[in-house]
């Protein structure tokens, strides 16, 4: 997963074309750390199709805030710079999010 | 002939992996069952100052991380698989997962309560925008900005000071005149110069569009009803409910006795009403709800499923898993 911060974001995600997908999560965030080898997972799933990045919060938190994340684990699905879809806290799981990018892309 | 376990744990919280330690100690066949998450509750507090003999400043996931290494080396086996349903009506128990069926000769429900939610409009839809159950995950967010704690019991308040870390003021919200909370930590958050307090205060309704923005509160004495609205510069602000907990109990409603609140009854050997189905730690009717307690239970639960096994089945007839 490409690890993006408060300077790359806008890059990587907003001016990117194309599907990615952003996984918001802290140091501090346990379910965080749980859940991210199975995101990892579903990146091999989704080789070439969707862009698979990461965003410690702990380190860009108003950028998170401006993408209405307030709130981990958070995974959001962008589409051409805009998030189309998201799961986040209890929701988030790994089938949550397999199902969220199938019925996306 | 497929794989009959001696004892299926349900739930990787501190009651569910210390049962787990003592059966696979006991040289049980044990398989541990969990959801999608390690730990239970306990991983998203921060600090646990009173569980004794733990190393120092132990937190949540600490404890845990332990506790898992414990059960492993001992030869628990533990599965990700979030059960469904189960069938207790045989003498051999099935327990029925997303991924697979399991069956086990005993089993120990240890699946734990989640934070119950206060109910009012708006809390659902703003959950994870703002409205947040784990001070660990979100608390960092509201640096630098105003966080509202709901509730007055000792979670409440240990959450609130914590979030004094983050935010530059919180307010905890009670619907009585005083705490519930254990004086030391009363005193604690008394002392804190961040923390303000709300009396006699329920939450009617927390409003925004897609993250919170205000909160509208009643006062329980006065019947007034008052709404906070976000500072201008900060735009939104923290809401975490603390207002006690729901045992994840609901699919055993119809086949373990529960008590009106949906706690699952045992006795002091923490059987139910179900020969070779055991409950331990939240989940069950008891008075304390610690990590502590838990612990303990884990253990009377794994004894007792032993005795039980030893007692329907001869060490031979057993099948090797």
């Amino acid at each position: 997963m490409l690890e993006v911060d408060k300077k790359t974001f806008e890059e990587e995600v907003l001016k990117s074309e194309g599907f990615i997908l952003v996984d918001f999560w802290s140091q501090g965030c346990e379910p965080c750390k749980e859940l991210m080898p199975e995101v990892e997972e579903l990146e091999e799933e989704f080789l070439d199709k969707v862009k698979f990045t990461k965003l410690d919060t702990g380190k860009a938190r108003r950028l998170a805030i401006s993408q209405r994340v307030l709130g981990l684990p958070t995974i959001a699905l962008y589409k051409n710079g805009e998030k189309i879809s998201e799961v986040t806290k209890d929701d988030a799981s790994k089938d949550s999010i397999r199902d969220m990018i199938k019925n996306n892309i | 002939m497929e794989n009959i376990y001696d004892l299926i744990i349900i739930g990787a919280g501190p009651a569910g992996l210390s049962a787990g330690i003592y059966a696979s100690r006991a040289k049980l066949s044990t398989l541990i069952l969990e959801k999608d998450k390690t730990g239970g509750q306990i991983v998203t507090t921060d600090e646990v100052a009173n569980y004794p003999g733990s190393v120092e400043n132990p937190t949540g996931p600490s404890i845990v991380a332990r506790m898992v290494k414990q059960a492993e080396e001992f030869g628990a086996l533990r599965k990700k698989d979030p059960v469904l349903e189960v069938d207790f009506t045989g003498k051999i128990k099935i327990v029925r997962c997303k991924k697979n069926e399991y069956q086990g000769r005993s089993v120990i429900i240890a699946s734990g309560a989640k934070p119950r939610r206060i109910g009012c409009q708006g809390e659902v839809e703003l959950t994870g925008k703002g409205v947040s159950y784990c001070a660990t995950c979100d608390g960092d967010f509201f640096t630098d900005f105003e966080v509202f704690v709901i509730g007055g019991g000792d979670s409440a308040v240990e959450e609130a000071i914590y979030l004094t870390k983050y935010a530059r003021k919180v307010t905890v919200v009670h619907r009585r005149d005083e705490l519930r909370a254990a004086k030391s930590i009363q005193e604690k958050a008394f002392k804190n110069k961040k923390i303000e307090f709300l009396w006699d205060t329920t939450v009617e309704e927390i409003k925004g569009k897609g993250i919170v923005e205000s909160i509208v509160f009643k006062n329980k004495k006065t019947g007034e009803i008052t709404e906070y609205k976000a500072q201008e510069e900060d735009g939104t602000f923290g809401v975490f409910p603390f207002v006690g907990y729901e045992p994840m109990s609901h699919i055993y409603k119809d086949i373990i006795q529960l008590d009106e609140k949906g706690y699952i009854i045992t006795d002091e050997k923490m059987r139910t009403n179900i020969d070779g189905v055991f409950a331990v730690g939240d989940i069950r009717v008891k008075d304390l709800r610690q990590v502590i307690t838990a612990a303990a239970d884990g253990a009377i639960g794994a004894v007792q499923a032993e005795k039980y096994i030893d007692n329907l089945y001869p060490i031979l007839e057993r099948e090797v898993v």
